[in-house]
């Protein structure tokens, strides 16, 4: 039988945590995503032992992570923009030790201690690095209260089969508003000893070290070259992304998260006029699905990437479109959500009156 | 029995040869193997570093516990201390060492987890992880290496540097009108509930020495208890950065560091200690 509940974003989240059987939850509170830490702190000691740990800051949060990611029990976060921004050193560490968790990112609109209304201002930060040094999280961006919970299993299975952090980028919206979700059985707590985690020292083998330091240039860029090597199989095997009515587009709308069920909306009311849009929506946002835009590209007449933001993941689109077609962009910012009507409006006046 | 040197060794063999110091006849005892690579460390010659490894180790290799306790080391001096402990050790953030052991002993609270920090690393950047993991009891071990300058980055100024000490940062000597006063971190800490155990030593003198391995051990002991932190400040030098022979470093830190740090328990489970 179907377990369906209604459910906040966060809450789905939070409970998703629980049923795929998290082992630990470090954070700290901030809005819009406090709900996070207060569900896991009421559910999940009680009904899985999982640790919930109100920490000191983000920093000391991020820190525990990678303490206890470095045990290889599934270990996550969660916080908003200003938080995440506290996290990034911890973050780089992670990504250089190659340490499997969850790091959770319900945007808030920014910059500086900004607004707690939703945004989309930290694609960048999560996309392209954010912390010091070249590396990559897995990023993937749910647009519904079901993937909010979905990705949590997703985001534990990528992370432990590259060994790299993943992140969830939602937004405020997408944390607070309430929809039908199905959950998935409770999952059991399962522990086992990966070979390269810090549990105590193997018996007959030397003592395991988790690091990101490398004095020696050689072995550093070493350390890189091998990171490299697994952002090109990520960029390979897991790009994932939902095409709408792509098939006879003459448009394509461009959008990730909260932000594309508006342009869904925008989308029929264009059809009802005649104008044949269909819409992009990339569900990793690294890895970045340049190629099917790539293949978009040759047959479509324009793309309209629609952000709550300044123009963030317009620049992957460009790259993916390589300027075949004209790529506008349409952006709000300090937590304003356009409405469907609003796009269509720029659809119309920037790509369908433009191309004509 | 060899002697526990690598023979590709070129430094050491040639110190052989000459000195005539490292032969077999003259081993005396020998380092915790067990526990301990054979490699050189990449400690100066004198500084408190080697010697508190070695307590370290021979107090797991005596306890047994090698397979079952997980370091973690800090930025600074002893980054490197997983080079010559063999046990699972993690290296953390600069200030963050007791947040990352936090999260290590939370998901694993049957082994013994301990810190290992420098006095930049534990009461300047990493003051509030410092604070809360203390005051959370967390039952982990702390162990606190003070030596009243920045070794790593070449001798700058500490939250420990006494008032008028000369470092780069403090080339005139340090004034606290300006610059602030010392941190007396380890007197914090024994005011917070969630410590068990909070305790001043130092290694630079063998009686010293003997103490401080006690207090090591003591800790690992208490961690089976859950009762709390354990917190050891080991009042250390610098050599190279105090720019004084280790003999005279010695000297300096007895005259200088030990009145204004002084020695002993500030926080014993059975009353305060010696």
């Amino acid at each position: 039988m179907k377990e369906l509940k209604l459910m906040k974003g966060n809450e789905a989240l939070a409970e998703a945590a629980i049923r795929v059987g998290c082992d630990a939850y470090f954070g700290y509170p901030i809005t819009p995503q406090s709900e996070i830490l207060e569900y896991l702190s009421r559910e999940a000691t009680n009904r899985t032992g999982m640790v919930v740990l109100q920490a000191e800051s983000e920093i000391a949060s991020i820190n525990m992570v990678y303490g206890a990611a470095g045990t290889g029990k599934k270990a996550m976060t969660s916080s908003s923009s200003p938080g995440i921004s506290l996290m990034q050193e911890g973050i780089s560490y992670i990504a250089c030790a190659e340490l499997p968790c969850l790091l959770v990112n319900v945007n808030r609109g920014g910059p500086g201690l900004g607004t707690i209304q939703p945004g989309q201002g930290d694609y960048f930060q999560a996309v392209k690095g954010g912390g010091h040094g070249d590396y990559h999280l897995i990023v993937l961006a749910p647009n519904t209260v079901q993937e909010m919970a979905d990705f949590v299993k997703l985001s534990f299975d990528l992370a432990f089969k590259y060994r790299n952090p993943v992140m969830i980028l939602a937004d405020g919206a997408l944390g607070q508003m309430m929809e039908k979700v199905e959950l998935f059985p409770q999952e059991e707590r399962t522990f086992s000893d990966l070979g390269w985690t810090t549990i105590g020292r193997r018996k007959g083998k030397d003592g395991k070290v988790i690091t990101s330091l490398y004095l020696q240039s050689e072995q550093m860029e070493q350390i890189n070259i091998g990171l490299q090597k697994k952002y090109d199989t990520i960029r390979k095997n897991e790009v994932r992304y939902e095409a709408i009515n792509c098939d006879d587009a003459e448009y394509v709308i461009t959008a990730f998260g909260l932000i594309s069920r508006i342009c869904q909306k925008t989308a029929d009311l264009a059809r009802e006029k005649g104008i044949k849009v269909g819409i992009l929506r990339p569900i990793t946002l690294f890895p970045f699905p340049y190629e099917v835009l790539r293949k978009l590209a040759d047959k479509v007449k324009g793309f309209l990437d629609v952000e709550m933001n300044a123009g963030q993941m317009v620049e992957d689109v460009m790259l993916g479109v390589e300027g075949k077609v004209p790529v506008e962009f349409y952006g709000r910012m300090g937590g304003i959500i356009p409405t469907p009507e609003e796009i269509l409006e720029v659809l119309e006046k920037k790509l369908v009156g433009g191309t004509k | 029995m060899t002697t526990q040197v690598k023979k590709d060794d070129k430094h050491y063999t040639e110190m052989i040869k000459k000195e005539g110091i490292c032969i077999n006849e003259n081993l005396v005892y020998e380092p915790p193997r067990k526990v301990m690579y054979d490699v050189s460390m990449h400690y100066c010659p004198g500084c408190g570093h080697g010697v508190t490894h070695r307590i370290l180790a021979e107090v797991i290799e005596e306890l047994e516990i090698q397979g079952d306790v997980i370091g973690v080391a800090p930025v600074g001096c002893s980054v490197l201390a997983y080079n010559y402990l063999n046990i699972d050790m993690s290296e953390a953030a600069h200030g963050r060492a007791s947040a990352v052991a936090t999260g290590i002993k939370r998901v694993l609270p049957e082994k013994y987890v301990f810190s290992y920090q420098g006095d930049g690393d534990l009461a300047a950047i990493g003051t509030g992880e410092t604070i809360h993991t203390c005051n959370r009891g967390e039952n982990i071990l702390i162990i606190f290496i003070n030596n009243g300058i920045y070794g790593m980055t070449g001798g700058q100024m500490a939250p420990t540097t006494l008032p008028g000490m000369k470092s780069t940062t403090s080339p005139f000597g340090r004034d606290v009108k300006v610059m602030g006063n010392p941190l007396k971190i380890t007197d914090v800490v024994a005011q917070l509930p969630g410590t068990y155990y909070v305790t001043r030593q130092s290694v630079h003198k063998p009686g010293n020495v003997r103490k401080t391995k006690a207090a090591i051990k003591k800790s690992f002991e208490y961690q089976k208890l859950d009762n709390g932190t354990c917190f050891i400040e080991i009042v250390s030098n610098c050599p190279s950065n105090w720019k004084m022979t280790p003999v005279d470093s010695n000297k300096w830190l007895e005259e200088n560091m030990l009145p204004f740090y002084p020695l002993g328990d500030l926080k014993a489970p059975n009353g305060k200690g010696e």
